[in-house]
């Protein structure tokens, strides 16, 4: 399985904060082409959004990222702490 | 062991807490056992009671539990590596805050200033880009936004490049 957790708006827009996903990825970009075909917010959110962030065991990621079984995959939108 | 403890023992100058903090007494614990300590510098962001021109009442922080704590560190580390600094700590509050609150401190000490002014600038423009923060402002109707990030602070990242 892999852990996959949304942050801030995304949480909000996508109605939850994380989940328990089968393995069956590679990469964040073919874990990411699934979570779009939920419908139009999961696309706006993480396919069409240039700005998406993406995190993959607590390090800065990216759509090539590879995963695998006992990862950690986070998306989130641009960071405003400070 | 509560998953806080755990993040403080592995990172004993970071800190991310609800609680607020006393500068004195941080600028003190960071100065303990540095006798050759010249020079220290110290940031503390707080809480404004407007932004973008509206009024904030309530601001609250979220961050990414364990990432944050980890981003964190790394950009410390990549300050003492460009800089010759004797201590630092950086403390980040998460959760509700009010206008004039302290939200995040960064201190910094070396034998000479110019090290530590420009760590303490460097941590900061670093953690605005970097560290796993989302803000939500409440106004004072009630109303609720998420802060969107600034192109302003991409570009101070970029100055340290």
């Amino acid at each position: 399985m892999v852990n996959v957790l949304y942050f801030a708006s995304f949480r909000e827009m996508l109605g939850k904060a994380s989940e328990q996903l089968p393995a069956s990825h590679t990469t964040v970009e073919s874990l990411i082409a699934e979570l779009a075909e939920r419908g139009e917010n999961w696309k706006q959110a993480l396919l069409d959004n240039q700005n998406l962030q993406i995190a993959v065991n607590h390090d800065v990621a990216n759509r090539q990222t590879e995963i695998k079984a006992g990862d950690e995959v986070a998306f989130f939108p641009p960071v405003t702490g400070g | 062991m509560a998953p806080e403890t755990q993040q403080s023992l592995k990172y004993p100058n970071i800190r991310v807490q609800e609680e607020d903090f006393d500068l004195s007494t941080e600028v003190a614990k960071l100065r303990e056992g540095h006798t050759d300590v010249g020079a220290v510098v110290s940031f503390v962001g707080t809480v404004r009671d407007i932004n973008e021109g509206d009024d904030v009442a309530v601001l609250e922080l979220e961050h990414y539990p364990g990432m944050t704590e980890k981003a964190l560190e790394n950009i410390r580390q990549e300050a003492h590596q460009r800089w010759e600094l004797e201590s630092s700590v950086i403390i980040h509050r998460i959760g509700k805050m009010y206008p004039t609150d302290q939200i995040v401190l960064v201190a910094v000490s070396s034998r000479h200033r110019e090290n530590a002014f420009y760590a303490a600038h460097f941590i900061m423009d670093y953690l605005k880009t970097n560290a796993p923060f989302w803000k939500k402002e409440t106004f004072p109707n009630g109303e609720e936004r998420w802060v969107d990030a600034r192109l302003s602070d991409q570009e101070a990242e970029k100055r340290w490049k």
